[in-house]
C-alpha cells in the first residue's frame, strides 16, 4: 500500500515533468517558426513583424510597437523576467510571456 | 471654451457678480507631466472626490484664470488611449462620452511630453477626432531640447488645428501663456486624423441616427465601448449587440487598425515638425544608472539600504513628534479634566478627545512614509523596485507593485493600504490590501515587548544573537510568512476581472519635483484625518462608554468593594483609586463582555481579564498594554517592567503562575495574526468602497488568529 502510494505520487511527478518539457518544446518549436522579442538577447536589435495576441496588441500598439518599427532588448530584471526594450527612443518595460508575443521580421 | 457656463453661487458682495465657471479636464499619458500642471494650475485649491460609482479618485481644484474668470479643473488618470485598460481609465469614457452630461468639459488639455512626441499624440489625435475643444501642453521641452529634438511649433500648431503651448509644468513655465489661451474660445480642430473606414459607415452612421450623435468618431467609441457605458440602457444595449453582430463588428481589429492608422498619420505629420539633431549617439544616463540599480546583486543591496532609511524614519524619526503629539492630547485632557467634571467631560476626554488622539498620532509616520514614497516614485526609482520584483511576487499572486504596501505594511498599514493604489489591476490590488494587514505593523511592538520580556529569557548566543531579539523577528517573519501565503490562496480563490498587465513605460530618473511631494504628504494626511478618523472616534466613544459604565448600581458596588478591601489592606490612595477602578472595570459592561467570552477564550489560554484587554484591542492593538495595566491595577505612570512584574505575580486558581510561556505565546500569536485596527478597517473600506473588504478581512484574520492561538496553547500546555 504504501509502495503503492510513492509510486502514484512518483508517476504524478514524472507526468509533471514530461508535461513541462512538452512546454519547452512547443516554444522551441514556436521560435523556430518566428523569432519573438523573447528570443533577443540583450543589446540585439530587431523590427517588429506583427503581434500574436490580439488583446496584448491593443496595449502595445498605443504604446508605439508598431509593425515596422525597430526594437531593442534593453536589459533584464535579476530573475530574467520581465525585461527592458527601447521602442521609439523611449524605454518599456514588459514580462516574458507579453514579448513572447511580439513577434520579429 | 465656456459652451455651457455655470453661474457660481454669488459671494457675499452686495453686487451678485456672475462668474463664469467653465470646466477643465486634464488628460495625457502616465508620466507627462500632467500632476505637475495640475498643481500649478490649482495650487491647495485641490479636493478629492469620487467619480460616481467607481473606485477612482477625482481630483478637481479651482483655477484663476483671469482676474474674473475661475475654471474647475479635473485630472484625469493617466492614460495611452482613449480605449480604457484598466478601471481607473473608464472614468475618462464616462466623462467624455456623454456630451449632455453636466461634467462635460468645455476644454481639454492634453499634456503630451515633447521628448516622446510620437506616442503621445495617439491620444490627442483621438480626442481630436471627438470634436472637444483642445489646447496642446507640449512638456519637458527642455528634455527634448537636450536630446536633440527640435520642433517646429508653428508648424506643429498649423497640423494639428490647435495652439501648441509650449510648458515646463516642473518650473512654471508656460503656465501664463496657457491660461491666456484657457480664457478664449476655443472651437474644436478641424483637422480629422482618423478617417472611418468605408465597411464601418453604415454601422457607424446607425449608432449616429439612434443616439442623436454628431460625430462618427464618437459613435465608433459607442459600438467599441457599450457594454461599459453606464449612461446605455439594457434595450439600447441589446439593441447594439444585434447590430454589431450582423455587421460582423469585431472590436479588436478594428481597435488594431485604426491605432496603426493614426501613427501612420502622426508619422506624416511629424515629418515636418520634428528634426532630430543628434549629437552623438551616446547611452543614456537612466540607462548606465540602471545597470547598478538593477544590478542582480547591488540592485537588491541598494533597496534593502534604502528600506532600512525608510524603516530608520518611520521608527526613530516619527516618535519625537508622535511623542509631542502623545503628550499634547494628554495635557489638553488634564487640562480639561482639572477644570471640569461630569459624564459630558469623560466622554469628551477619555472618548472623544482619546479618540482623536489615537489619529493625529499617525500623521508623522503617514506623512514620512509618503515623504519617502512620492520621492522614489518622482525620481523613477519604484518602477525599478517593481521591475526587481515583480517575478517574485508574481508566484505568490501579487504584482511587482504589491512591494511598496507589503514593505510600508510593517510600518503601519493604514497609509500602505493607501499606497497600493498604483496597481492598476484590480486583483492583484485587493490582494495586496487584504494581506497587508498582516504584516507586523509598528503597533503590535508594545504588546510583543511586554510578552516576550515576560516569558522569553534574555540569553544570548554567539555573544551577539538575543534569544528575545530573535524571537521578535521570528513574529515578524511569521506575518510576512502569513501575508504571502494568504495571497496564494486568495489568488486561487478569487476571479480576475481584468488581464494582468505588466507592460509599462520605464521613465528616465529625474530630480523628484518638491511640491508634488509636499502635497502628496498634505493630501494623504488630510484623507486618512477626515475619512478614517470618522469611524476610529466613533467607536472610541462607543468602546469609552462600555468600559465606563456598568448595569444597574454595579458602579457603586464595585467602588464599595475595593474601597472596603483597600481600607482592610490599608493600601495608599493610589492604590486605592487603581483598585477602584480595577474593580470598576470588572462590573462595567466590558467586564461583562470579556466574562461573557471567556467561554470561546479559555482553549487558549485566556480568561476575563484577557477578554477586556482583546475587546478594547479591536480598537488598536497599543491599547493592549494600557488595558492589562488598568486591569491588573498598576498606575498609568508605571513603565514596562512593573507591568511585567505584575503579570508574573499573576496566579491562577492553583497558586502557579497565570502567564505560563504557553499563554504568553498563544497571546502573542493571536495579537501577530488578528484583524485589531479599526483605522485598517476604516481605510480599507475607503479603499475598496465596499464593506465586503473589511469584513472578510475582519473574518479571516480574527479566524486564522484564533486557530493559530488555540494550536499553539494546546501544545505547549
Amino acid at each position: 500500500m504504501q509502495y503503492r502510494g510513492t509510486a502514484c505520487i512518483l508517476q504524478l511527478f514524472i507526468n509533471s515533468l514530461n508535461k513541462r518539457r512538452e512546454i519547452v518544446r512547443n516554444r522551441i518549436e514556436d521560435t523556430q517558426a518566428q523569432k519573438s522579442v523573447r528570443d533577443l538577447k540583450i543589446g540585439e536589435s530587431g523590427e517588429i513583424c506583427c503581434l500574436k495576441d490580439p488583446e496584448m496588441a491593443l496595449k502595445l500598439l498605443e504604446m508605439g510597437c508598431i509593425p515596422g518599427t525597430p526594437v531593442k532588448l534593453n536589459s533584464k530584471a535579476p530573475f530574467g523576467d520581465p525585461v527592458t526594450i527601447i521602442v521609439n527612443d523611449y524605454t518599456l518595460s514588459l514580462r516574458l510571456d507579453e514579448a513572447e508575443t511580439i513577434l520579429l521580421k | 471654451m465656456a459652451v455651457t457656463i455655470e453661474a457660481e453661487a454669488p459671494e457675499a458682495t452686495k453686487v451678485p457678480v456672475h462668474l463664469p465657471v467653465a470646466k477643465i479636464a486634464l488628460i495625457g499619458n502616465p508620466n507627462s507631466g500632467k500632476t505637475s500642471l495640475f498643481n500649478q494650475l490649482t495650487g491647495l485649491n485641490q479636493k478629492v472626490g469620487n467619480f460616481p460609482g467607481v473606485t477612482v479618485d477625482k481630483k478637481t481644484g479651482i483655477s484663476q484664470i483671469t482676474p474674473n474668470l475661475k475654471a474647475q479643473i479635473i485630472d484625469l488618470p493617466g492614460t495611452y488611449s482613449l480605449y480604457p485598460k484598466s478601471l481607473d481609465e473608464r472614468v475618462i469614457i464616462d466623462l467624455l462620452y456623454d456630451p449632455a452630461s453636466k461634467h462635460y468639459p468645455d476644454l481639454v488639455i492634453v499634456t503630451a511630453d515633447a521628448s516622446n512626441l510620437k506616442r503621445n499624440l495617439l491620444l490627442f489625435t483621438q480626442l481630436a477626432d471627438l470634436r472637444i475643444p483642445a489646447v496642446l501642453g507640449l512638456n519637458m521641452m527642455d528634455v527634448a531640447e537636450a536630446e536633440g529634438v527640435k520642433i517646429d511649433l508653428d508648424a506643429l500648431q498649423r497640423e494639428l488645428g490647435v495652439p501648441v503651448i509650449p510648458l515646463n509644468a516642473r518650473k512654471g513655465i508656460g503656465i501664463a501663456a496657457l491660461k491666456i489661451v484657457m480664457s478664449q474660445q476655443l472651437a474644436p480642430t478641424k483637422a480629422t486624423f482618423f478617417e472611418i473606414p468605408e465597411e464601418l459607415r453604415e454601422v457607424v452612421s446607425q449608432i449616429k441616427e439612434r443616439f442623436d450623435l454628431r460625430n462618427d468618431y464618437l459613435a465608433l467609441h459607442y459600438a467599441h465601448q457599450y457594454k461599459n457605458l453606464r449612461f446605455l440602457s439594457e434595450q439600447d444595449k441589446a439593441w447594439m449587440a444585434q447590430l454589431l453582430e450582423s455587421a460582423d463588428f469585431k472590436s479588436n481589429t478594428v481597435q488594431a487598425n485604426e491605432t496603426i492608422a493614426r501613427y501612420v498619420r502622426i508619422n506624416e505629420v511629424l515629418l515636418d515638425v520634428v528634426r532630430i539633431e543628434k549629437a552623438k549617439e551616446e547611452e543614456k544616463f537612466s540607462n548606465r544608472l540602471d545597470q547598478i540599480l538593477t544590478h542582480r546583486v547591488f540592485g537588491y543591496l541598494i533597496f534593502l539600504a534604502l528600506l532600512f532609511l525608510v524603516f530608520q524614519a518611520v521608527f526613530a524619526w516619527a516618535s519625537y513628534p508622535m511623542e509631542l503629539i502623545d503628550e499634547g492630547i494628554a495635557g489638553l485632557n488634564g487640562l480639561i479634566q482639572d477644570n471640569f467634571s461630569g459624564p459630558l467631560i469623560n466622554l469628551l476626554t477619555e472618548g472623544v478627545i482619546a479618540g482623536l488622539g489615537g489619529v493625529l498620532i499617525f500623521i508623522p509616520q503617514i506623512a514620512i512614509l509618503f515623504a519617502f514614497i512620492a520621492i522614489l516614485e518622482e525620481t523613477g526609482y519604484m518602477a525599478r523596485v517593481t521591475f526587481m520584483m515583480d517575478k517574485i511576487m508574481r508566484k505568490f499572486g501579487l504584482n511587482g507593485k504589491s512591494v511598496v504596501p507589503l514593505i510600508s505594511g510593517v510600518a503601519c498599514a493604514v497609509p500602505a493600504v493607501m499606497s497600493a493604489r498604483t496597481i492598476e489591476n484590480w486583483k492583484d490590488r485587493m490582494i495586496t490590501i487584504f494581506v497587508t494587514p498582516l504584516m507586523s505593523c509598528s503597533a503590535r511592538i508594545p504588546v510583543y515587548t511586554v510578552l516576550i520580556a515576560l516569558v522569553v529569557p534574555e540569553v544570548y548566543y554567539l555573544g551577539f544573537m538575543n534569544l528575545q531579539g530573535i524571537v521578535l523577528m521570528g513574529l515578524y517573519l511569521l506575518g510576512f510568512l502569513s501575508a504571502i501565503f494568504s495571497a496564494l490562496l486568495l489568488k486561487v480563490l478569487l476571479k480576475a476581472r481584468e488581464r494582468s498587465y505588466f507592460i509599462m513605460e520605464f521613465p528616465v530618473y529625474k530630480m523628484p519635483r518638491w511640491k508634488n511631494v509636499g502635497l502628496t504628504i498634505f493630501e494623504k494626511s488630510k484623507t486618512f484625518v477626515f475619512e478614517a478618523g470618522k469611524i476610529i472616534v466613533a467607536v472610541s466613544i462607543i468602546l469609552w462608554v462600555l468600559a465606563s459604565y456598568g448595569p444597574g448600581d454595579s458602579f457603586e458596588r464595585a467602588e464599595e468593594r475595593a474601597t472596603v478591601e483597600a481600607t482592610a489592606k490599608g493600601l495608599s490612595e493610589e492604590q486605592t483609586d487603581n483598585l477602584v477602578s480595577s474593580y470598576q472595570l470588572e462590573s462595567s459592561y466590558a467586564g461583562k463582555f470579556g466574562k461573557a467570552i471567556e467561554p470561546a477564550i479559555r482553549p487558549l489560554g485566556y480568561d476575563w481579564k484577557i477578554g477586556i484587554a482583546l475587546l478594547t484591542s479591536f480598537a488598536a492593538r497599543e491599547v493592549f498594554v494600557g488595558t492589562i495595566s488598568t486591569i491588573y491595577s498598576i498606575g498609568e505612570e508605571e513603565n514596562v517592567s512593573t507591568i511585567k512584574d505584575k503579570l508574573m505575580s499573576e496566579k491562577d486558581a492553583d497558586g502557579n503562575p497565570f502567564f505560563t510561556p504557553a499563554r504568553a505565546f498563544s497571546l502573542l500569536i493571536f495579537y501577530a495574526f488578528a484583524m485589531q485596527c479599526m483605522s485598517t478597517l476604516a481605510v480599507v473600506r475607503r479603499e475598496t468602497k465596499s464593506w465586503t473588504w473589511p469584513l472578510a478581512q475582519l473574518v479571516y484574520m480574527t479566524g486564522l488568529a484564533y486557530v493559530a492561538a488555540f494550536v499553539t496553547f494546546q501544545l505547549m500546555k
